[in-house]
């Protein structure tokens, strides 16, 4: 966990303040609703369909128990008693009141936590892989960075206001689990010939209504270097990105329109420029920074403890360990992930009551640490193994254990039109009746690893182009429709769906999915081929014959 | 509209001139880019003070020869969501080395006062006579800040370090 330390408190105490300040003008009708949008959006709040809608930021994914625990309070004192976990490492609120959210704010500020450019046209929380510090084979913990950069992009004088929203991810594993050639910027840790920490930068990913994977724009910056390299490729962007059209505003659309070479090229003069400034981290710094991190004192203990042979003969446990429990690079510890996917549930939900029970259990058998992951599932990052059985019990009673991580019904869902004001179709409760249908595990788990993702809009706030199964609701002459892609995929070698074929009503689209699943598991060569591997060698053509045979 | 000057609201001693009207040799005069660009040695020479006001979508480069000539550059806000100029105003100020006024124009409002000023802006035509009058308190609100512009406030990183140096130094 990073400690905050009296001046990041005096920063976001002065936010709240400002916020709040804020709130008053609009009240008293001194900002027009168009001044304060922007004002509103630069701290995470939207005016939805029914209510406004407040985002808070979860920086790199990291949580402690005090932290969730107040996320639970202002769920219940300030909402309707439920949080929706998204896919950058937010939560959000949907039933907030305007003139109480400054006080949510000031709750929030007590224990670290901020709502800072969780919208608007600004850099957005950056975001990382939530096993950051204890996956097996990681270069180092990417988070010293990703507060680094937290610290760098926050209420930064320059970058306020740039032409459209701004996404940094990052990793330092080989699987990338954070999506990083999906966002503007994408950094993955790793050294060079000498040993030394730096990053390969990839620029313009993004989704929306023109999607692309990001490209390399420089395969080694140093870590000393990397926020001037950053903020040239932010000057860059806020002088020449586009400001005629919100659609082509992204940083993706520039990248795209000067071509990749041309736009390394201008980054390259800029960065030449102002390298060795300020800017420059010396290792002093960086190791003030990482000396905030504290770690576990983790025991020494066996990889096959007596709690775990036991519990082996129960059928219920082992498919549970054999799914949610991930190696960690301690030996005798284990990463848990805790499924927001129930069977029927929308995704990514959480009560304050599982909160509250979650961030118990985290002390109890996990340091007191909580991760949140893009797929908009939670993990406790550091249970000992001869604790998996007691934690199994409890997950499983609070409706947490649910054997479906990276399965069919592990959905990730954007709230679409049951809350968002931009929505054209639902979202959840197509994941829902998907998670019913899906519901037998060992079906679920015989078609193996299979991401859906759905989004309500060509926003794209499900990331439905880098779904194993993409799903897209559009509207047609006022009916829902969904465009159905297959093929995306968001990791490490990220890749767009393809569309198989026309859009299909609302109510044949779990029809549709479960016609593509059947095709997959008639066509795939081995057990375990991969419904993505499956469609990267066979191509779209077989689905689409499947899917649209008999429609 | 207000100007607010060293922090407070200041009577403008710039007038600006229209494209088609003539340019006197005296008198503290704000010049469009476009006008100073027909003759910007003449121009930059004048007896009186010369000020010029810069598009947030032009280049600096055509500027930067005359700048130690200039006794004000304006620079545009054509609404308070185009950020542009804050790169402009920090390559001026920290880049080109520009000492003069930096005056931010167009749509601005209180809340971008602090970003202005850390960007290097000393002057602001403010929009609302309201917020001119709150500049001063405005600009206080925060007293911790992450990133190093030239506006030469101390960043929370290297606050840390120097408190870091201190300890030992005691020890």
């Amino acid at each position: 966990m990073y400690a905050y330390d009296q001046l990041d408190r005096a920063l976001i105490n002065e936010r709240v303040d400002e916020f709040r300040d804020q709130v008053k003008r609009r009240l008293s009708g001194e900002l027009t609703e168009d001044e304060f949008k922007m004002l509103r959006l630069q701290n995470g709040v939207y005016l939805q369909l029914h209510a406004y809608m407040f985002r808070v930021a979860i920086p790199y994914g990291t949580l402690s128990s005090r932290q969730l625990r107040r996320l639970a309070h202002v769920a219940r004192r300030y909402d309707r008693g439920y949080g929706h976990f998204t896919t950058r490492q937010n939560i959000q609120f949907n039933w907030i009141k305007l003139a109480e959210l400054p006080d949510a704010l000031a709750d929030l500020a007590e224990v670290g936590i901020h709502a800072m450019q969780t919208s608007g046209n600004n850099t957005r929380n950056v975001t990382s892989d939530q096993w950051a510090g204890v996956a097996p084979g990681e270069v180092e913990d990417p988070r010293i960075w990703s507060e680094l950069l937290r610290q760098y992009t926050t209420l930064h004088p320059e970058f306020s206001f740039l032409p459209r929203k701004f996404k940094f991810a990052i990793t330092a594993s080989a699987h990338d689990r954070a999506a990083i050639k999906i966002h503007d910027i994408g950094l993955r840790l790793h050294k060079n010939a000498e040993g030394e920490t730096g990053f390969e930068v990839l620029v313009g990913g993004g989704l929306g209504r023109t999607p692309f994977i990001a490209k390399t724009i420089k395969s080694f910056v140093h870590g000393h270097d990397l926020l001037s390299y950053v903020e040239a490729i932010l000057r860059v962007y806020n002088q020449y990105g586009r400001r005629d059209n919100i659609y082509k505003a992204r940083m993706k659309i520039l990248v795209h329109e000067l071509g990749i070479e041309k736009f390394a090229q201008e980054v390259e003069e800029e960065w030449q420029q102002m390298r060795g400034n300020s800017l420059t981290l010396d290792d002093g710094i960086i190791e003030e920074i990482r000396s905030r991190f504290t770690y576990p004192a983790y025991e020494k203990l066996p990889h096959m403890p007596d709690e775990l042979k036991k519990a082996a003969h129960d059928a219920h446990f082992e498919r549970w360990r054999k799914n949610s429990v991930a190696l960690h690079k301690v030996q005798g510890y284990a990463i848990v992930t805790l499924s927001l996917k129930p069977v029927g549930g929308p995704p990514g939900d959480a009560t304050a009551d599982q909160m509250d029970a979650i961030a118990d259990l985290a002390d109890k058998y996990s340091f007191g640490e909580i991760r949140v992951g893009h797929e908009q599932n939670l993990a406790l990052p550091h249970v000992a193994r001869r604790d998996l059985p007691a934690l199994w019990k409890a997950l499983d009673k609070l409706g947490l254990a649910t054997p479906n991580v990276n399965l069919v019904s592990d959905i990730i869902a954007c709230p679409g039109l049951d809350y968002c004001s931009l929505a054209n179709a639902r979202s959840i409760p197509i994941a829902q009746e998907l998670t019913r249908r899906f519901a037998n595990h060992d079906i679920a788990s015989l078609i193996g690893r299979l991401h859906i993702n759905i989004s309500g809009c060509i926003n794209a706030c499900g990331h439905h182009h880098v779904g194993h199964i993409g799903i897209l609701g559009v509207e047609k002459n006022g009916e829902e429709f969904y465009q159905i892609t297959i093929g995306g995929r968001a990791d490490e070698n990220a890749e767009l769906g393809n569309l198989i074929g026309p859009a299909v009503p609302y109510a044949e689209v779990a029809d549709v999915v479960e016609d593509i699943v059947e095709a997959y598991l008639a066509l795939r060569v081995r057990p375990d081929e991969l419904f993505v591997e499956t469609v990267k060698r066979l191509g779209v053509e077989p689905f689409r014959e499947r899917v649209y045979a008999t429609r | 509209m207000p100007l607010v000057k060293n922090g407070k609201i200041t009577d403008d001693v710039f007038a600006v001139v229209a494209d088609d009207a003539e340019i006197p040799e005296d008198g503290a005069l704000i010049i469009s880019a476009a006008r100073f660009l027909e003759n910007p040695e003449v121009l930059s020479r004048r007896v009186g003070r010369t000020g010029v006001i810069w598009p947030n979508n032009r280049d600096l480069d055509d500027l930067v020869p005359y700048l130690d000539r200039l006794a004000l550059v304006a620079l545009v806000f054509p609404t308070f969501r185009d950020g542009r100029a804050y790169s402009q105003a920090r390559l001026l100020r920290e880049r080109y080395g520009y000492h003069g006024e930096m005056r931010a124009t167009g749509q601005v409002l209180r809340d971008q006062f602090l970003f202005m000023t850390r960007a290097g802006f000393d002057a602001f035509e403010v929009k609302k006579p309201a917020d001119a009058e709150a500049f001063a308190g405005t600009v206080q609100r925060y007293s911790v800040f992450y990133q190093p512009t030239g506006d030469g406030r101390l960043t929370a990183l290297h606050r840390r370090m120097l408190s870091r140096h201190s300890e030992r130094a005691n020890q």
